[in-house]
Formats: structure tokens, C-alpha cells, sequence
């Protein structure tokens, strides 16, 4: 019945519904599920692609989801780099498409030189799972826009290789253009460089960070929050973010 | 048969935190002689016929596009494993 349809996404974001979002699968994805589930939950149209087609299908914005592709065997993310969904996202995103990289496809796009520096391991040497804390430095990317700059949020993070690393020339530079998007708050879990956890390219429509937002987009399956145990829901406010720059692109 | 070897080293400024891992389990075996290690990798790739120079530009391309990512790493060496003394078997070093 239309009047029960679940229609609050659309409702509540008149204007999105259309927009189609891809996630695209490498061998060793774990979490494309879950972005296509986030997507939803923001109200797009989820679209699977595959690392092996060179056509992303027309989306208007592509995520690259945490996991361990290709088993990071070379380094994590080197080998999906080069896969034929790769280049097309390459250009696409060259064009001004919105393309999110979280953990391992956030090492994919660092790979890719869509975003500058790299991951090495975890300066303790540990793999982290936790409910993490950050500092939303940048509100104005495709991903961020819906955040208010200096706002705290808490989303999970899980690594082994998530320690940030550039030469400091580089991140003066992303420090000086604003382009450090999010900030570990608290503790730094990894040894990143100057506690940064995410950044943006120039334009602001390619970002990339290793904690998870697809993790908290749903109350009861979420990080802890004010308003309760697994209540955090900062993660959906990333693909919230993205339909609104869809919408006034 | 011919085979080609890329030595690639997490570059000097950047921590090694698997190298770190390393230096810290020597000393509870009785190795108090090292005072640090980094740890790297070597590929060798191999090619059926003899390693020509084109082959050796090759391995030095894919070395810097795929081997290697040149923001944490160096490619150290890449050679002709039978212009290499001891190279040309492979043969495991003994101790």
C-alpha cells in the first residue's frame, strides 16, 4: 500500500529520490553489503558493481568499501587499483563525481593518486576495532556538507594498515587547503600523522578515510551514543551529505 | 630460464613498524647484537628466455607502478639474478 511504503527518505529529502549510488565489490570486499544497505537507508538507489566491468552504469556517486582486496598481499589496495572499474572511476572523479573511499578503499584511492599519501601498519603493531571518536575539520566536501565544521562524531573503526603517512610538505599542504576533513579526537589509534583520519582531494568530491560511516547509519545496530546503546547514526549523515551536493550540483 | 630481482625497502624516514616487531623478539632468542631492523621485500620475476636489457626496463616499470608505492617505499635493486654471484640458482643461503 502506498501509504505504508517507506517513503520517510524520500519524503524527508524531496528532490533525491532517483539518485543512484554505486559500491563496488573487489575479491576481498567485506563491507560492500553494508555500504549498499547505508545508501539506502540515506534513500538513493544502491548500484553493485563489479571490479571487473569497466562501466559504472551511469551512478551519480561511487563508494569504494572497506576489506581486505585482493588480500592486501602486495600492499592493501595496490592490486584493485589497477582493476577496470578502477579507471572509470579514475576519470569519473577527475569530472567532479562524488567517489567515498572508507579503510581499504581509502588505501585504494591513495593508490589510485585520486588522494595523496598512504597507509602503513598500526603503530602498535594491533589490528583496532572500536567506536571511534572524530573531529569533522572540513563540512563543506560532496561527503561532509550536512556536518557542522568542529562537530564530534563517533563512528567504528577496524585496521591493521591504518596508520596516515605523507612527507610533511604534503601535509602542510592539505593542512593549508583545508583538505584534512576529519581529525582522530581523543586518542590516536594508529600513529597517523597529525591524528588525521580522513581527507578530501582539491575539489572537495573525492574523500577518503579509514574509519567506517556505512557501520552507524541505523539505531540498534550502531556505536554507543547519547541516546543510547548502539544509537549512533553520524554514519549516515556521509550519504545524507552526498544526495544533498547531488541535488544542487 | 631467466629471472629477474626487484628489492624493495620501506623508505628511511618512514617508521617500519613490521621491522620494529622484529628487533624486539631478537633479544629474548640471545641476539643482543642488532640494534634495529627494516624489513623489505624482494620479487623475483621470471621470464622464459634470457634477461635482455628490454626485459630489465621492464621489471624497473613494473617495480615503480606496481611493486612498489613511492610515497612510503624505494625500489633498491633491480638486477639480472644470473649477473648476480650466488644468484643464479637460488639456491638458499645455509648457515
Amino acid at each position: 500500500m502506498a501509504a505504508t511504503e517507506p517513503a520517510s527518505a524520500a519524503a524527508a529529502a524531496p528532490g533525491i529520490a532517483g539518485a543512484r549510488i554505486g559500491v563496488i565489490t573487489f575479491p576481498g570486499t567485506l563491507d560492500d553489503r553494508d555500504a549498499v544497505r547505508a545508501v539506502r537507508l540515506a534513500g538513493a538507489e544502491a548500484v553493485s558493481l563489479w571490479h571487473a566491468d569497466e562501466s559504472l552504469q551511469d551512478v551519480d556517486a561511487v563508494v569504494l568499501p572497506g576489506g581486505f582486496s585482493y588480500g592486501d598481499y602486495l600492499r592493501a589496495g595496490a592490486i584493485s587499483r589497477f582493476a577496470p572499474a578502477m579507471s572509470a572511476v579514475v576519470d569519473a572523479a577527475k569530472g567532479g563525481m562524488p567517489v567515498l573511499g572508507i579503510c581499504n578503499g581509502f588505501q585504494v584511492l591513495t593508490e589510485a593518486h585520486l588522494l595523496p599519501g598512504s597507509m602503513v601498519k598500526n603503530d602498535h603493531l594491533h589490528f583496532v576495532c572500536r567506536e571511534q571518536s572524530l573531529i569533522v575539520e572540513n563540512a563543506r566536501t560532496a561527503w561532509t556538507n550536512e556536518f557542522r565544521r568542529g562537530q564530534q562524531i563517533t563512528i567504528p573503526l577496524k585496521n591493521q594498515d591504518g596508520q596516515f603517512v605523507a612527507d610533511e610538505r604534503t601535509l602542510d599542504e592539505l593542512e593549508g587547503e583545508g583538505r584534512v576533513v576529519f581529525r582522530y579526537d581523543g586518542w590516536n589509534p594508529n600513529g597517523s600523522r597529525r591524528d588525521i583520519a580522513g581527507i578530501s582531494n582539491e575539489r572537495g568530491n573525492v574523500v577518503g578515510l579509514m574509519p567506517h560511516p556505512e557501520h552507524a547509519v541505523e539505531a540498534g545496530f550502531g556505536p554507543a551514543s547519547a541516546e543510547g546503546p548502539r544509537a549512533g547514526v553520524d554514519g549516515l549523515t556521509f550519504f545524507t551529505s552526498v544526495l544533498s551536493s547531488l541535488v544542487h550540483a | 630460464m631467466g629471472r629477474v630481482v626487484v628489492e624493495v625497502m620501506p623508505k628511511p624516514e618512514i617508521l617500519d613498524p613490521q621491522g620494529k616487531a622484529v628487533v624486539g623478539a631478537l633479544p629474548r632468542l640471545g641476539f643482543t647484537q642488532f640494534s634495529g631492523v627494516r624489513q623489505g621485500k624482494r620479487f623475483e620475476l621470471e621470464v622464459d628466455g634470457e634477461v635482455t636489457p628490454e626485459i630489465l626496463a621492464a621489471a624497473r616499470e613494473a617495480a615503480a607502478t606496481l611493486l612498489s608505492n613511492p610515497v612510503i617505499e624505494d625500489v633498491v635493486s633491480v638486477s639480472d639474478a644470473a649477473a648476480v654471484p650466488g644468484e643464479a640458482t637460488g639456491t638458499p643461503v645455509s648457515a
